[in-house]
């Protein structure tokens, strides 16, 4: 066991499933010599080589088509994107391509690879570094969107997406790479993809959320609970496909949700949430879905940051608004 | 000072001129007219293929379809050349190549009739889809060669496209790779002169399209794509570079789209009778039978069986794939994953509909 940072537990997994499993490659700009703009690869060039460990030339698309055609051939690879608001351009790639590779050829082929890029906003860095595209890539056929929380969770998840037999795009909340330690245990043990964890039990209300967020989400529990009510907080995880039942089966006992994203409120993931939660919740249901998330507006710049994102405080009204609720 | 710190020039082979006569001589592998017979064949099995295709479009039997008139020189050239082993990457003009490599004319009329079976090639596993969404496959296959580097495998890639997609970034950014890695893969351009409607001199201003390999580092040439032995030719090296570790090629095979640009397309709107009644006195077919015929192999009784079998053998392939059962409502979720996940499986259920009726008069079933 060790006291690790999450970019640290990248590190950790990524370096024991290259051990693992010679079919795996590191790709992407700057992961070579450099370890990545976050460090995140750093020192993987030094024990597995350039030619699994591959820095790339600059173009975002192609990284995400390289992945994809190595994929198809048999080599799992592991493609890394510097900031989320790059990841746009490999939407294509993702979506018409990796997506469908197993569906259009009916099983004939496949398309095991993973796409990693930072996610979320709160470290003041420059434009188009900062963004939260998950529900894009959520609404795509035939990937998994994977959003792990903590050092723990990025290393269990991150095995479990390499070793998943199709696409997954796995995004790593920025501002928690070295927020926090934890101990991490590298002894190859994946958790579960598609799946909710439960990361505090309450009564009175349901706080769901995932990435970054889970930090505030888990502050804003705490606070509650100095007022006496006990928030329970789901950790989405995967995205695509999510774990409905488990959030459905919280909502069935506080009988109220909160679901919190960084990302704009419009069409976002938060809103699927909230749109299943009355689907399949009504009766359970004591005061409308709350959504707390960042607006409708471009991620601002850093100055603006902090009035954009969801705040522990917000969070913290929206469930105090949802446990008040009288119709 | 000023110097010039770099110099190129395109090279253009043809070796069989538009009236079927040899401009020299030819290499190796076809002094031997009989050898070229067999390319022949396939080329009039294409055109063959082709034709039915698109009668079975206008008479509501198959899906939009896009035609390869006109290009089958280039589609035998690659097919021919090509082992079984290597990875094929096109996008929907190279059904000729697909034939050749062992996908069935049943797959394709399922393809082309919108049913994804027709991507399961039972022939050549590692042949990649058809791509329709233009140039992305160019990244494709730079992963593909690389990957089989990394096996250490002898294996080469061919990525076919055409000359809109070399106006593209992944076409840019796919051959940027494979030049920066040497890799084991083939850019072969199809410049058939029209991407729909926009003609080759408004798609670049670069004087051949085989020239933008050289940004990457590439070797290149530029081909006559209607001459069957120029194309092999050219592949044939390129494949023997891809091989031996010596990295990608580029091949501008220039040609001429006979056809619209698909069933959807009217070609009349935007060039003229004559422009395409000039590319008709260029065509591969009859200029490799012009050849044939003047080195004695080949002669009207010949043709006539040809032409025979050929007929036979579609109509063998459009009954196989009109007695092809529908693909089911589930079918949508069947290949989605490996595994189902759960959380799919009532959109599943839902897809399928309610459960039929047992059979049996109501009135008298048990309750």
């Amino acid at each position: 066991m060790a006291e690790i940072t999450l970019v640290e537990a990248i590190n950790l997994a990524l370096s024991h499933e290259l051990q693992r499993d010679e079919s795996v490659v590191v790709l992407g700009q700057d992961v070579g010599r450099d370890g990545g703009v976050f460090r995140s690869t750093l020192g993987l060039v030094d024990k597995f080589g350039p030619e699994r460990v591959i820095d790339t030339p600059l173009a975002e698309g192609m990284i995400a088509g390289m992945a994809i055609g190595m994929a198809v051939e048999g080599i799992r690879a592991v493609a890394e994107i510097q900031f989320s608001g790059f990841a746009y351009t490999c939407i294509d790639q993702i979506l018409n391509h990796a997506g469908r590779m197993r569906y259009r050829t009916r099983g004939r082929m496949s398309c095991p690879m993973v796409l990693r890029t930072p996610c979320g906003g709160g470290i003041h860095a420059p434009e188009h570094h900062s963004e939260s595209p998950e529900a894009m890539f959520a609404h795509t056929p035939g990937i998994r969107v994977v959003y792990p929380s903590s050092p723990k969770s990025a290393y269990g998840l991150l095995l479990a997406a390499i070793r998943d037999p199709d696409p997954v795009v796995f995004l790593e909340p920025t501002r928690l790479y070295r927020l926090f330690k934890e101990d991490v245990t590298d002894d190859g043990a994946a958790l579960p993809l598609d799946t909710c964890f439960t990361l505090r039990e309450g009564t009175d209300v349901t706080l769901v959320t995932w990435g970054g967020m889970v930090h505030e989400t888990l502050q804003a529990a705490d606070t509650l609970a100095e007022e006496g009510y006990a928030a329970e907080v789901l950790d989405v995880a995967t995205l695509k496909p999510y774990d409905l039942e488990t959030i459905l089966a919280s909502v069935q006992r506080t009988g109220r949700c909160v679901v919190v994203s960084e990302a704009p409120k419009t069409a976002g993931f938060a809103s699927e949430i909230a749109a299943a939660v009355g689907e399949h919740g009504l009766l359970y249901l004591m005061a409308p879905v709350g959504r707390v998330t960042g607006y409708d507006s471009v991620m601002p710049l850093a100055r603006l940051e902090k009035q954009y994102m969801p705040s522990a405080e917000r969070i913290a009204d929206a469930a105090r608004l949802a446990i008040g609720w009288s119709g | 000072m000023e110097k010039a710190v770099a110099r190129f020039e395109i090279r253009y082979t043809q070796f069989l001129d538009e009236h079927g006569k040899a401009t020299g001589e030819f290499p190796d592998h076809s002094k031997n007219p009989d050898e070229l017979v067999d390319l022949y064949r396939w080329m009039v099995l294409m055109r063959t293929y082709d034709a039915k295709a698109i009668a079975l479009q206008r008479t509501g039997q198959l899906g939009t379809y896009a035609p390869i008139l006109g290009q089958e020189a280039i589609e035998a050239g690659v097919g021919s050349t090509m082992h079984s082993d290597d990875v094929f990457l096109m996008t929907y003009r190279e059904q000729g190549v697909q034939l050749m490599r062992g996908v069935t004319m049943t797959e394709l009329f399922l393809y082309w009739s919108g049913d994804e079976r027709g991507s399961d090639y039972q022939g050549p596993r590692r042949d990649f889809p058809i791509c329709i969404t233009i140039a992305a496959h160019c990244t494709h296959a730079a992963g593909a060669a690389y990957a089989i580097k990394l096996k250490g495998e002898k294996r080469a890639v061919v990525c076919a496209l055409g000359d809109g997609a070399t106006s593209k970034g992944d076409f840019y950014e796919g051959m940027n790779a494979a030049g920066a890695w040497k890799l084991p893969v083939i850019f072969l351009v199809t410049n058939n002169q029209w991407a729909i409607s926009v003609p080759r001199s408004v798609q670049s201003a670069a004087e051949t399209l085989a020239q933008k390999a050289i940004a990457a580092g590439i070797p290149n040439e530029q081909v006559d794509g209607n001459d069957i032995v120029a194309v092999r030719d050219a592949m044939k090296r390129a494949l023997e570079r891809a091989r031996s570790g010596e990295g990608p090629s580029l091949i501008e095979a220039l040609s001429y789209r006979l056809s619209d640009h698909t069933t959807a397309d009217d070609a009349s709107r935007y060039r003229s009778a004559d422009e395409v009644a000039e590319a008709w006195k260029r065509e591969p077919v009859l200029r490799l039978r012009n050849y044939l015929s003047a080195a004695g192999a080949w002669d009207r009784a010949r043709e006539e069986a040809l032409v025979r079998e050929c007929n036979e053998q579609v109509q063998a392939a459009v009954q196989a794939y009109l007695d092809t059962p529908p693909p089911r409502p589930a079918d949508m979720f069947e290949h989605l994953y490996e595994t189902l996940p759960p959380a799919l499986e009532s959109q599943r259920l839902e897809a399928l509909g309610p459960e039929p009726e047992p059979a049996g008069d109501k009135d008298t079933a048990v309750v």
